[in-house]
């Protein structure tokens, strides 16, 4: 069996995943107008981990590792603060060869391209290869990062490719690391899309008209011993829409057969999930996909949030990011209001949460999905509660 | 005993000078022509009409070609779509593209970000526009790595066959960076007479160069 031992959240809310829930519980959000003319001409609304809470983690933590004193970028930063307080909360050896890493992220260290920061660090340094590199050396880890780069749904990928290592004995751990930045590339690119919304994103929302950008590091553990924890992973899977590269297919269908994969792992059956945590990017497209895949498996009436009105889209990260809440709220009994949404926008009747509240829950589904046509999903449960 | 190890059944390589297609010369870059029209030339030499080709960035080009000639006269229509699954690898992931995509937007003076090339800076696009030409549903994953590691590729897709998730897959290497391009694709499947091994896949990766 996978267990869940550890997570972690670098983000705007906090620095790991409790100080990320507390927001969530009171209801904050953090995405609010970034005005910064190195990423953006014009005011835009996202989420933004701030550059000296980042540094003063960093700086305590950069002296515990002796394994390489190179510099590092914001983005190996955030990974390596957020890695290491998730690997605080475990007795796992990082610098064993039964200790696997799995990076996920879209870009990596992309703002390096831009031309005043081209001399800064050696031309490499971009290479998403190299950013896994540079994470086990700084761990001492010694096996080979392995870097999963697949659009939005690179974190649940990440999650899942975890659990088949694991799975096959050849390492008894794996950190699964993901991040990417809100850079001027990123931003740029979604802007030249009309995809970024005007005011805080709000997804499955009448009123939605896109997505916002976050910032964020985040951090998920798995291991074939449980380490006192009770939530296991039951399964996963992806699929491809083959329908479109920027646009999700009208029916679904790679979302659907993504839950289906995932389902038939877990050996359940759709009625056996009691929350779901969505895709939930706000997009006009998007959502009404999620709503359509949803309602093909008769999920309707089982309650559903996206995070991203509180921590924005964080790309490479979201998979990770989404299920260190979704753990969160198992471990709490606790759903999570979806921010943002009032009134119902999408074509199927589907039970998206309005009120935060505690009930037991017992077996999630994570979904994901992205450009090239790409679909994910996973579904964890708590031991005990195994159906 | 059962044999339910997959087997790889047909290969295809693309470099600057030469197609192989199991190893054999299939096009060979005889005029020296440059990358871009050289890709062209394979796309004429295979005979296919497919518009979108010309829409897609140089390194999606590349793999959709590979797995073109690749798939030519394979019969996947005896599998389910969601079972063919794509696992593809590379070095510098997009790297050309989003020089593409950063020289658009180097100054708000001259400030031109596209959409049409943005969405190529991923390099699971080109699995995107493989599964839209060819309707498959299957598992997606793109891995990057610094040099060809073929047990990536292949532990990924012996696990998604041994659990089920996945009957056939489509595996390999397309990298492109500025002068230099490199793709190799293999079918495994449970047909073929070469065992779907890191070193057997390695053997073959080595073919081309």
């Amino acid at each position: 069996m996978v267990f869940f031992v550890a997570d972690n959240i670098v983000s705007s809310l906090g620095m790991s995943t409790k100080q990320n829930f507390k927001s969530l519980l009171n209801g904050n959000t953090g995405i609010s107008v970034v005005e910064n003319n190195d990423i953006y001409n014009e005011p835009f609304q996202a989420s933004m981990i701030n550059d000296n809470v980042l540094e003063e983690h960093y700086n305590l933590i950069s002296k515990k590792y002796p394994y390489s004193n190179i510099k590092h970028t914001r983005l190996e930063k955030m990974l390596i603060v957020s890695v290491d307080e998730a690997l605080s909360k475990t007795n796992i050896d990082i610098t064993s060869h039964k200790t696997g890493i799995i990076l996920s992220t879209t870009k990596g260290n992309i703002n390096l391209l831009e031309p005043d920061k081209r001399n800064s660090f050696a031309t490499n340094r971009v290479s998403l290869w190299k950013l896994g590199e540079v994470i086990k050396k700084f761990f001492g880890n010694p096996n080979m990062t392995i870097v999963i780069s697949n659009a939005c749904i690179s974190g649940v990928l990440a999650i899942n490719k975890a659990a088949m290592m694991i799975q096959s004995e050849k390492y008894d751990n794996v950190v699964v690391t993901g991040a990417d930045l809100v850079s001027r590339f990123v931003v740029s690119g979604f802007m030249s899309f009309m995809s970024l919304s005007s005011d805080p994103c709000r997804p499955f929302d009448k009123e939605r008209n896109g997505l916002s950008l976050g910032e964020a590091a985040s951090t998920i553990i798995l291991s074939s011993d449980p380490n006192g924890n009770s939530i296991r992973y039951r399964g996963g899977g992806s699929a491809n829409d083959a329908n479109h590269i920027s646009g999700p297919s009208r029916t679904g269908e790679g979302s659907f057969i993504a839950i289906n994969k995932a389902l038939i792992e877990a050996g359940i059956t759709s009625s056996d999930i009691d929350h779901i945590s969505s895709h939930g990017t706000a997009t006009p497209y998007n959502d009404e996909m999620e709503s359509v895949a949803i309602d093909r498996h008769n999920l309707n009436k089982v309650p559903v949030n996206s995070i991203k009105g509180y921590l924005g889209h964080t790309l490479g990260a979201a998979g990770l990011v989404e299920t260190s809440i979704l753990l969160e709220e198992m471990r709490m009994n606790t759903l999570i209001k979806s921010a943002g949404f009032e009134n119902l926008g999408v074509s199927k009747d589907i039970s998206v949460i309005t009120q935060t509240q505690e009930t037991e829950i017992t077996t999630c589904l994570k979904m994901a999905s992205g450009f090239g046509g790409s679909n994910a999903s996973l579904i964890i449960s708590k031991v005990g509660n195994d159906k | 005993m059962i044999n339910n190890s997959l087997k790889i059944s047909k290969y295809c390589h693309i470099s600057s000078d030469r197609v192989l297609v199991n190893g054999k010369p299939f096009i060979e870059n005889i005029n020296g022509l440059d990358n871009k029209s050289f890709l062209k030339h394979i796309y004429k030499s295979i005979e296919i009409a497919y518009s979108k080709f010309f829409k897609m960035d140089e390194i999606s080009k590349l793999g959709f070609l590979a797995v073109e000639i690749l798939l030519k006269d394979i019969n996947l229509s005896v599998y389910n779509s969601e079972d063919v699954s794509i696992v593809l690898s590379n070095s510098d992931s997009t790297i050309d593209t989003d020089y593409n995509h950063q020289n658009t937007i180097n100054d708000y003076e001259n400030f031109f970000p596209s959409p049409s090339i943005f969405v190529y800076t991923l390099p699971n696009i080109m699995i995107g526009e493989i599964s839209i030409r060819n309707g498959i549903k299957g598992e997606n994953s793109f891995f990057i790595v610094e040099k060809f590691n073929a047990e990536i590729v292949v532990d990924h897709i012996n696990s998604l066959f041994l659990t089920g998730k996945a009957e056939v897959g489509i595996g390999g290497w397309v990298n492109f960076h500025q002068e230099k391009y490199e793709a190799f694709i293999y079918l495994a499947s449970k047909n073929g007479n070469i065992n779907h091994s890191a070193s057997e896949v390695n053997k073959l990766f080595n073919l081309i160069t």
